[in-house]
């Protein structure tokens, strides 16, 4: 498949996810969007390495084949914590104001 | 004899004590023991000068060395002292005087409270002590200590009743006249560091030839002005006058006998550069010459006691420069050794006078006194014709010797000296007729308060009388004697090296006769004239006119001042302080702070604390990156 269809796909992710954070109040549905964004980036990390693989394979650059790959399970680990860290903060959240509205946590202001 | 060098630090020393004693006892000191303190220490000193007088006639004229004052890289500045014929008449001079005037302040200033006495005492001492540094100095740094310290001793003493705000006025118009004379006195030094490599006199004396005709002329020169400024000459003469606000033994030590001829000394002291540089010679005997007439002129309309003294003092110092500018150094200590005494003795007469006048010192309010102060009056009268070159009194010797100098120079300049001789005795004369002569025309209540003083302000008064008398017989001119110039053969070492280069102008004895003959009987005929107008004085309502009122307001020279001067200055500082300062600097210092808290408040604004719009900002942020960055 040419690479134009994972740009695409991979643009559309992350157009949904920013739409979706930008919109939405519900912290945890914020929360999915960042995860999409973050996929979104996963997969045109993939998608690239695999174009760069084909075209290195002649020249003996394992790197090449090997890096794209490796740093989607890195990002994929980090949204793991974060997502945990996060989940916990919405936890908290909910047990104090009983919302998951971000609005609702402006308290800092004045 | 040699002993007795080991004890010269101790001249110094001895008033310094006093100083630390009466200053930092003066809460606790009686009367009494504050005037021996000071008194004590100043005579103490006179005996040692005494002895190293002696011991540098001997031929004994060492410099020495006690120890390092300032040591970095090749400049070395030790902190010693001169002692040769210069340095020791001069002390013999303060000293001598200067414990004279410590006795009879002890009187004078019975009538203050103890602590303001020995705070009096105090600063007397530090004078003298100062004054001490200044002429035993071995190097200019030294000396200018000394110069530094007389400045501050004459501040703190023209404003010792500092309650009246005139006097602070006057004192301070005293410091900063002296600062601005001071700062030529400091750049003439630091200039010749820079050409020599050194401060000492034999230093920069022997060294003499590294110097360029401009460097010597730039040096004295801005020696000169530092002299201006100590010694009142034009165009800073202005401070003396005012000076007269401290209490009068204090006119008498600082602003007639010792501090106000540190400038002479300095100049004497400098001969050799001052011989070498033919222009400075010029302006020195120009300035003093214009001076001693300026001054006396003013003299002739004061009706102050001590201001006619004081200007009187002016003229005299104009003449001691008149005698350095033309070469007659010792004309020029000589005369600043006689003028010592009797002005000292014209001064503590006025202040006798004043203290019998319970403070009042306008002679107009005088007069008569001659039947009420006996010695006073005796004392006053010799002093009056010390001053006024009668012979064979102080003032003609000196006189006489700076006067024939100067004919032999320029007859032109003798002319206007003899003329300012004249009024010297027309003045003198005319504050003698107005004081001790005629009737009484103060009030009664003053009239019935006239007394004698006491001893210890007559017996200064005497003693000064006898060296205002004999005072001049060391130095009688070949002419009169020959082998007379006792001073002349005792000061020779010391002006030996200029004296080998300036040209000798010798005179007949005749013609010396007729220099003399001429001034004395013309002095002698304005003092009659003066004598006969003003004993039949009377008060009269009748303001001045013309010249009179010039004189009487000194030619408006402190009014020129002031509106040259001190009004564009003041105007100045006004400018600089609302425009500059407020507007200008505050207002932009102000601005940044207005401008910083404006920003932020405006900025505050995009703190909404709505998570989206911070999400929506960092989104549209960054878009334009993206746009830059692919279209730009």
């Amino acid at each position: 498949m040419e690479i134009k269809y994972y740009i695409g796909l991979a643009v559309a992710l992350f157009c949904i996810g920013v739409a979706g954070v930008l919109t939405r109040r519900n912290a945890i549905i914020i929360f999915m969007c960042i995860e999409l964004m973050l996929n979104a980036v996963n997969v045109l990390l993939v998608a690239f390495s695999k174009m760069h693989a084909l075209s290195a394979l002649g020249k003996a650059m394992p790197s090449v084949v090997s890096d794209g790959q490796l740093f989607v399970f890195f990002i994929m680990v980090v949204a793991a914590a974060e997502v945990s860290v996060g989940l916990a903060i919405i936890v908290m959240m909910y047990r104090n104001v009983h919302a998951v509205d971000v609005n609702f946590l402006n308290r800092l202001k004045n | 004899m040699n002993n007795v060098l080991q004890l010269v630090w101790l001249i110094p020393v001895l008033p310094l004590l006093g100083f630390l004693i009466n200053g930092l006892g003066r809460k606790h000191l009686s009367k009494g023991l504050s005037g021996l303190i000071g008194s004590g220490t100043v005579l103490g000193s006179l005996v040692i000068s005494i002895l190293v007088f002696l011991s540098v006639k001997n031929g004994n004229t060492p410099v020495i060395h006690y120890f390092d004052f300032i040591n970095a890289g090749s400049l070395k500045i030790g902190f010693d002292f001169q002692v040769d014929q210069l340095s020791s008449l001069f002390l013999l001079i303060i000293t001598g005087v200067g414990f004279l005037i410590h006795v009879y302040s002890t009187s004078y200033m019975h009538e203050e409270e103890p602590k303001d006495f020995a705070k009096y005492f105090a600063y007397l001492n530090l004078f003298v002590f100062s004054m001490l540094l200044l002429v035993m100095g071995a190097n200019y740094v030294i000396m200018f200590i000394g110069w530094e310290g007389v400045g501050l001793c004459s501040y703190l003493l023209i404003g010792f009743w500092f309650r009246n705000n005139n006097y602070n006025n006057a004192a301070k118009k005293a410091f900063v006249m002296n600062r601005i004379g001071d700062l030529g006195f400091l750049l003439a030094v630091f200039w010749l560091i820079n050409k020599t490599g050194t401060t000492d006199f034999q230093g920069v004396f022997a060294g003499i030839s590294k110097l360029t005709t401009t460097d010597i002329t730039g040096i004295t020169l801005l020696l000169f002005v530092g002299a201006t400024g100590k010694s009142a000459q034009i165009p800073l003469y202005t401070w003396l006058p005012d000076a007269m606000a401290g209490p009068t033994p204090v006119s008498a030590l600082i602003h007639a006998a010792t501090m106000v001829t540190a400038g002479i000394y300095m100049i004497a002291r400098s001969n050799i550069l001052y011989s070498m540089a033919p222009v400075t010679q010029a302006v020195v005997a120009i300035v003093g010459l214009s001076t001693a007439i300026l001054a006396a002129t003013i003299a002739l309309r004061q009706n102050d006691i001590k201001k006619v003294l004081a200007y009187s003092t002016v003229s005299q110092l104009g003449y001691m420069f008149l005698g350095l500018g033309v070469g007659a150094y010792t004309g020029a200590v000589f005369h600043v050794m006689t003028h010592a005494f009797f002005k000292a003795l014209l001064f503590l007469g006025a202040g006798s006078v004043i203290h019998a006048m319970s403070g009042e010192q306008d002679m107009r309010n005088m007069g008569g006194l001659k039947k009420y102060m006996g010695i006073t009056h005796l004392t006053f009268l010799l002093g009056c014709l010390a001053i006024a070159g009668m012979p064979p009194f102080a003032g003609f010797f000196s006189k006489d010797e700076i006067l024939a100098a100067v004919y032999a120079k320029n007859p032109v300049l003798w002319g206007i000296g003899v003329a300012g001789a004249m009024m010297t005795a027309f003045y003198m004369f005319r504050l003698y007729a107005m004081t001790f002569l005629g009737k009484f025309r103060g009030t009664h209540e003053q009239e019935h308060h006239l007394h004698e003083s006491p001893m210890a302000i007559t017996i200064p008064l005497m003693v000064l009388t006898l060296l205002s008398v004999v005072g001049g017989w060391v130095g009688i001119p070949e002419a009169l004697m020959k082998g007379g110039h006792h001073f002349a053969e005792f000061l020779a070492p010391v002006f030996a090296q200029s004296d080998a280069i300036t040209v000798k102008h010798t005179m007949t004895h005749s013609t010396e006769y007729m220099l003399m003959i001429v001034s004395v009987s013309l002095a002698l005929v304005t003092l009659v004239y003066a004598w006969m107008k003003f004993s039949k004085y009377e008060k009269t309502d009748k303001e001045e006119t013309g010249i009179g009122k010039v004189l009487e307001n000194k030619w408006y020279v402190d009014e020129l001042y002031q509106t040259m001067i001190t009004r564009p200055i003041q105007f100045m500082s006004k400018y600089f302080n609302e425009v500059l300062e407020r507007k200008g600097i505050d207002g932009f210092v102000n601005g940044v702070g207005k401008a910083v808290n404006y920003g932020s408040r405006q900025v505050r604004l995009l703190q909404s604390g709505q998570v989206g719009a911070y999400v929506l900002l960092m989104v549209l942020g960054i878009l334009v990156l993206f746009i830059i960055q692919l279209f730009l």
